[in-house]
């Protein structure tokens, strides 16, 4: 009876705070529908889309253009050809006001140095055979190096994977003419276009698969990882309302009288843990529900659930439970409305971060690395991927249920001693 | 009335990190059945007892006892038997009277049934039937020290401890809840009370005391203070036992 009176105290509070209920359920559904649809257009940028590249050849040699049929090739770019009479400055103006991201300049003496460098090696290589030829022994002062302008806002990441790309169509080139070059050397004759095709382009294919439990070979896309992740998010978020109801318990005087009634104040936490839990629960059956019937029609991938919808309701039980004691954690030994307020928000934003929400785990520098396995928002995190992104099961994901349920019980812990250091039982 | 409700013995208490006691040694007795006022000025110890008689602050030394339970041990036992009136609006201001009701009803061991009874009683007896479903946070002050009111006697308490009951309200009122007072006392409730407003003492308690520095300077009936004295009225008795100075606590 006095359970069931105070959670109904504590749900007729709870649905008058419009502000607490629009952050714990308006915000969490923009941030993943946004935070979903920025990654799956930069996850389709990198595999659908083809990435403008700026081409400017400053050479009339066979080799330069070789080169540009190679990145062509590699099917990642859509070559943007600009006249080779232009001077840096107009490239990068014409790069600035097309807002392309990348462009590459080919030197004037691209193929001589290319088609040299590569005389040189074939020469060295038949030295080394111990077969006759001429070494080729002219060297070029200095040659002028391939430029590559990139805009400033290209992440590292992205950089690289261009670098790669362009490094790979030019090993092509080189390797192209040394065994041109060679063969010459050897037999007197040009290489047959076929021969050099069968040599330079290896059939060896790629299979790729992911490393699923259940041996799925279902790809991850961005509704996979970013549903799950908002969702935990969404759920320790709640320390905005949560904490705050604490708070305004023990300030607006309520709480005094609840000190000379006979019922032990445990009672009051079970009730918000129960009411709180079931707003955690709410969250994200709403937030999967968007998944799977939202993203579709704009455009996502929808999101699809877990084989073991046991193993998913036990975690985000075990999730909802940690994200409600740390709410009330910070109610309790919060001063104010506003410390609550400005310390859940904050330390959820680092928790977060640390736990691989924004930026996943294995990317963050060595020193983190132990840091992060003491955010709860990691185990909780951890043990979701398993379940939706290598369809494991509940015997898969112990491993991070256990240290979710102790951390919590910490927290439970702390909450007791505060509650007793601050004579509120 | 040959029944003890409340004996305070021998009582010692400090606030935590502070060197000079409050109280020492300090001893009352209030019968059953009684309507008696705590007065003093401001900074007096006059919450400070309440809060020690109802639990809400522990003691050093000594022992406060509830018709015969002492608050000590029998905690429990004892908060089944008083009810608190405080001075600040103890309750959850964003729900309506009859939500707040029904919580604190059953926080004081009332079941369903009685909740209900007592609650439809008490907007009756308080006249908040018409607003008994609307937020207490849209009511006037005099209507929030009703909804104060009904919450804290709401279980049928032995004893009723109120801390200035009628601070901000209009007339008609104050004069409404005194007269609410003494129906409950008619019907074997001890009151406890403690005001500034001395005229309305006067005409609500029967014996008092003066509380000064923590200590008691004076304790009996009224009539009795008022002749050892040779004072009119409690206020005059007031500023003669307790001097005319500014309290600056």
């Amino acid at each position: 009876m006095k359970l069931w009176a105070t959670i109904k105290k504590d749900l007729r509070i709870l649905l008058r705070d419009k502000v607490g209920i629009a952050l714990m359920f308006g915000m969490p559904v923009a941030l993943v529908v946004i935070v979903t649809s920025i990654q799956n257009n930069t996850f389709e940028l990198l595999n659908k889309n083809k990435i403008a590249l700026a081409v400017c050849n400053k050479d009339t040699g066979v080799v330069a253009r070789q080169f540009i049929q190679a990145i062509d090739k590699i099917g990642m770019f859509k070559i943007i050809p600009i006249a080779g009479g232009k001077s840096e400055a107009e490239i990068k103006d014409r790069m600035r006001t097309d807002k392309m991201l990348v462009g590459v300049v080919l030197p004037a003496d691209f193929s001589l140095q290319t088609t040299t460098k590569a005389k040189n090696t074939a020469a060295r290589a038949m030295s080394s055979f111990g077969l006759p030829g001429n070494p080729f022994k002219v060297h070029l002062a200095s040659g002028s190096p391939i430029t590559l302008y990139y805009a400033p806002i290209l992440q590292e990441s992205y950089k690289l994977s261009i670098q790669g790309s362009l490094n790979s169509a030019l090993q092509m080139v080189q390797s192209a003419e040394v065994l041109k070059n060679l063969y010459f050397s050897i037999n007197g004759t040009p290489l047959p276009g076929s021969l050099e095709q069968d040599m330079l382009t290896g059939n060896m294919q790629i299979k790729e698969e992911p490393l699923t439990l259940d041996g799925n070979k279902f790809i991850p896309n961005a509704s996979q990882h970013n549903v799950p992740a908002w969702t935990i998010f969404a759920m320790f978020f709640i320390v905005m309302s949560l904490g705050g109801s604490v708070v305004q318990e023990k300030l607006n005087g309520s709480f005094i009288r609840l000190k000379t009634l006979p019922t032990n104040y445990y009672i009051a936490l079970l009730s918000k843990q129960i009411t709180y839990l079931g707003v955690t629960m709410l969250q994200a059956i709403v937030i999967f529900a968007i998944g799977i019937c939202l993203f579709p029609f704009i455009g996502l991938p929808g999101l699809r659930l877990p084989s073991d919808l046991t193993a998913l309701v036990v975690v985000t039980l075990i999730c909802g439970w940690c994200a409600v004691s740390y709410a009330i954690c910070i109610g309790v030994f919060a001063a104010t409305r506003e410390q609550a307020n400005g310390f859940g928000a904050i330390s959820i934003v680092i928790l977060a971060a640390l736990g691989g929400l924004m930026v996943p785990g294995f990317a963050m520098p060595g020193s983190l690395q132990t840091i992060i396995k003491l955010s709860p928002l990691h185990w909780c995190l951890d043990a979701y991927y398993a379940l939706f992104l290598e369809g494991g099961n509940l015997k898969d994901i112990w491993v991070n249920i256990v240290p979710i349920f102790l951390t919590t019980i910490v927290i439970q812990l702390f909450i007791f001693i505060g509650l007793k250091k601050k004579k509120l039982i | 009335m040959d029944q003890t409700a409340l004996k305070v013995e021998h009582l010692y208490f400090r606030y935590p990190g502070q060197d000079r006691m409050l109280f020492s040694d300090l001893n009352l007795e209030i019968a059953a059945g009684e309507r008696f006022g705590l007065f003093g000025p401001n900074g007096a110890g006059k919450t400070t007892l309440i809060s020690l008689m109802t639990g809400l602050l522990s003691y050093e030394r000594g022992d406060i006892w509830l018709l015969g339970n002492t608050i000590k041990s029998k905690r429990k036992e004892v908060n089944k038997l008083f009810g608190f009136v405080p001075q600040t609006f103890s309750f959850y201001q964003e729900l309506s009277p009859v939500a707040n009701l029904e919580f604190f009803g059953a926080w004081s061991g009332l079941n369903k049934k009685e909740i209900k009874k007592r609650t439809n009683e008490l907007m009756d007896i308080m006249s908040l039937q018409e607003v008994k479903n609307k937020p207490v946070e849209q009511f006037s002050e005099g209507m929030k020290r009703r909804v104060n009111l009904a919450i804290g006697i709401i279980h049928s308490p032995r004893i009723l401890f109120l801390d200035e009951p009628t601070v901000g309200v209009d007339v008609q009122t104050r004069h409404g809840i005194i007269g609410y007072l003494k129906e409950l006392n008619k019907n074997g409730t001890t009151l406890v009370y403690t005001s500034h407003q001395l005229s309305e003492a006067e005409g609500l308690c029967k014996k008092i005391a003066f509380i000064n520095e923590g200590k008691i300077i004076a304790c009996g009936d009224i009539d009795v203070l008022l002749a050892d004295n040779k004072e009119k009225g409690l206020e005059e008795l007031f500023l003669n036992l307790t001097g005319k100075d500014f309290r600056n606590q």
